[in-house]
């Protein structure tokens, strides 16, 4: 089993993309360190802006999520509606 | 293997005996005493006495050690190059064969370091 | 307007693509190979350059907006800490040596990375390449201002920050940082991209800026956190590019995957070999430890390079040679390189320390095989002798790795009692190595490394006194008289932290001052 993760500074911008994350990903696993949210799941990780949109109430540009990215890991692929991350292709 | 490159590659190497004003490089570690982080190096000209090495350098440089002050030459193995050598304490560093950027190694036996943990 | 305004907007993939397809063209007044002349001789075959496809797609608009707003958020921080005593907030001043060991080691690194991106931003044949390799260049030319703009906070507090750009091009230990990515930008573009943004971004930076960020957070410092987090948003897209390059690159030529395998062999050691100051920063220098070096490395090296080397094995890549060596290191490496620096310490410009009777249980319980039977009884030696008035420094200059230029303390991977010796014969001169490893890249390209420039050998040539200074006048004290050269502040920069300048300032900003001042 190979694991992709993403991790986020620990701010209010981030909380409705982690419970996002959670939510479109039962696998994920989030963890909390000084300053930075870890989430790690099983090789595949999807981040859809429908999802972020619905928790904040306005449109959202999933290219935002950048501002707050600290690091990730595996195959990115990101277009307009969602960005997912995996080791199997 | 040459480094690929765009036009012939050639340097001379910053470190040649030449570069060090008469004097050549030399190494010594102490076997088991690795509260010394890393074996030394030394600048020698190549006609100094070996035994000067052991009377007049190497009490400055590992005095500290509560092991050296039992150091008995003697009975001292050493090692050049990781092999079993057998230098004369009374001849010079260029007699006894030692050459520029060679490394020696000493072993003290019977004496490991702090509460014999080799530090 | 409204007509405008409902006109459907460019999706990101077709913005992308006008941005790298539509602006590109094939010279015609000089020939292709005349206009790029650096990407063929490494070997490197590439059929189809507009395969390089950055996954984030970004366009200059977007890049222009995130960045711009990343700014915004990180000066607003500093501004704050500036106004309200930032520099008194830290756990210890025991904590400002990992900024000094930062300022020192890593942010010239993101400025020569600002500078390699520049070039191979302008040699490489595709317009996708080039724009990626220009932003990146641009990010990290930003993660050096920001960077000095941080520290220039606390340096007007405490020593050992004020003239890191002199001292990276002439300090013992910072010529390991330094040779490490002089060595990637004297290569080609495709070896200084697998290089820094594959071997370096992808698979160390983790271990690099994650660590030394939770550890700033969890030690108080919010402005070394957010410089920090702002230029790990920007490594985000560095990784995510480094991944694409190695797999454009592999994807294009069979015949390519034999090189690329060779330099992540040497890129993979080489960069671990620079993240040994790393470890012993989290494992001796954090007054507050986020975790240990062996755990990061479980975690960001065998964990999840893991994962990446099971993906990259259908294209015929394993792991790199130096792996399981660097595991096995784990549980010996910040030890080892911590008590090189408490020898070296009145050669070092940050302060060094024995560990605390709490923090060696913290080290006990984490290095439960290790540390007690091995590096406790030294640090205990050392302890007790300072009290008694003879705090140890090592007075003569290390023996040096040729490749890493590391001093040679690593022990053998199968025995952590013996100092590990290797050597090469080239053109009748000796070159000495700390590994297999560094003995394989000087093996295989010796004619680069016979012109490292070798702290050690440089002082003993002479080479690094002031001009003017006479090494034979009579009482000479060359250690004095390099560390002139270096521009320390003598006394105040280097030695035990214990009786510093840095400790008492602290003690005393805070009110505890012992004298009662």
């Amino acid at each position: 089993m190979s694991k992709v993760f993403i991790a986020f500074q620990a701010n209010e911008d981030s909380r409705p993309v982690i419970e996002a994350i959670l939510e479109d990903n039962p696998d994920a696993v989030s963890t909390t360190s000084p300053a930075m949210v870890k989430i790690d799941c099983k090789d595949r990780l999807v981040i859809r802006r429908e999802s972020i949109e619905s928790r904040i109430g306005r449109s959202f540009d999933l290219q935002e999520i950048q501002l707050n990215l600290i690091t990730l890991t595996g195959h990115l692929d990101e277009d307009d509606d969602q960005l997912t991350l995996s080791w199997k292709r | 293997m040459a480094t690929v490159a765009i036009s012939t590659y050639v340097f001379e190497p910053k470190d040649k005996v030449e570069n060090f004003r008469g004097k050549q490089l030399l190494y010594i570690g102490w076997e088991d005493h690795l509260m010394y982080c890393a074996p030394l190096a030394f600048p020698f000209p190549g006609a100094m006495p070996f035994k000067a090495i052991l009377e007049q350098v190497l009490p400055g440089c590992y005095g500290a050690h509560p092991d050296f002050a039992r150091v008995d030459w003697s009975t001292v193995e050493w090692f050049k190059s990781g092999t079993s050598w057998h230098p004369d304490y009374d001849k010079s560093i260029a007699e006894n064969g030692l050459g520029h950027k060679d490394v020696i190694r000493f072993r003290t036996p019977g004496l490991n370091g702090i509460n014999g943990t080799c530090s | 307007m409204d007509m405008e305004a409902s006109k459907k907007k460019l999706g990101l993939k077709e913005r992308y693509n006008h941005l790298t397809r539509g602006l590109g063209w094939e010279t015609t007044y000089q020939p292709m190979e005349k206009v790029f002349p650096y990407t063929r001789y490494e070997g490197i075959k590439i059929h189809d350059w507009d395969k390089w496809e950055d996954p984030f797609r970004l366009t200059m608009d977007a890049y222009w907006k995130y960045q711009g707003e990343k700014e915004k958020k990180l000066y607003a921080i500093i501004d704050a800490f500036a106004q309200n005593n930032g520099h008194l907030g830290v756990s210890d001043a025991r904590y400002i040596n990992t900024l000094k060991l930062f300022i020192q080691g890593v942010s010239p690194l993101e400025y020569m990375a600002h500078r390699g991106f520049a070039h191979v931003g302008r040699q490489f044949d595709g317009v996708s390449a080039r724009i990626a390799c220009q932003m990146q260049s641009v990010d990290e030319l930003r993660h050096a201002q920001t960077q000095m703009h941080t520290v220039s906070n606390y340096n007007k507090y405490y020593n050992g920050m004020h003239s890191w750009r002199h001292w990276h091009d002439r300090v013992w230990y910072l010529s390991v940082p330094k040779s490490f990515f002089d060595d990637a930008m004297s290569a080609g573009p495709f070896e200084f991209v697998v290089a820094i943004s594959f071997a370096f971004e992808y698979v160390l930076t983790n271990l690099l800026f994650v660590p030394f960020m939770s550890g700033a957070a969890y030690n108080g410092d919010m402005a070394t956190v957010t410089f920090g987090f702002s230029a790990q948003s920007d490594e985000s897209r560095h990784m995510t590019l480094g991944l694409e390059i190695i797999k454009f690159i592999l994807e294009q030529d069979p015949g390519n995957v034999p090189i690329v395998q060779r330099w992540l062999d040497k890129w993979f050691w080489r960069g671990y070999k620079v993240l040994t100051l790393v470890s012993m920063m989290m494992d001796y220098m954090l007054p507050k430890k986020v975790m240990s070096w062996k755990e990061a490395w479980e975690i960001y090296g065998e964990q999840n390079g893991g994962a990446l080397f099971n993906d990259l094995a259908r294209y015929g890549i394993r792991k790199p040679k130096g792996w399981e060596q660097a595991s096995i290191e784990k549980d010996h490496l910040s030890h080892q390189a911590w008590s090189t620096f408490y020898n070296y310490g009145a050669a070092a410009l940050f302060h060094t320390w024995t560990p605390t009777d709490g923090e060696k249980d913290w080290l006990s319980a984490k290095y439960p095989d290790t540390f007690d039977k091995l590096y406790r009884p030294r640090f205990e030696h050392w302890e007790q002798q300072a009290k008694e008035g003879k705090r140890f420094y090592n007075g003569t200059l290390p023996m040096l790795c040729t490749t890493c230029q590391i001093p040679m303390f690593f022990t053998e991977p199968t025995d952590p009692t013996k100092i590990c010796y290797r050597e090469s014969d080239y053109k009748g001169d000796k070159y000495h190595f700390c590994s297999d490893h560094c003995k394989d890249i000087f093996d295989y390209e010796p004619e680069k490394y016979v012109q490292s420039w070798l702290p050690v050998h440089q002082i003993y040539q002479g080479n690094c006194f002031n001009p003017g200074v006479d090494p034979t006048v009579p009482g000479f004290d060359p250690l004095r008289a390099v560390l002139d050269y270096y521009h320390t502040n003598f006394g105040r920069d280097n030695f035990d932290f214990e009786g510093s300048e840095d400790q008492k300032n602290f003690a005393r900003w805070h009110g505890d001052d012992a004298g009662g001042a």
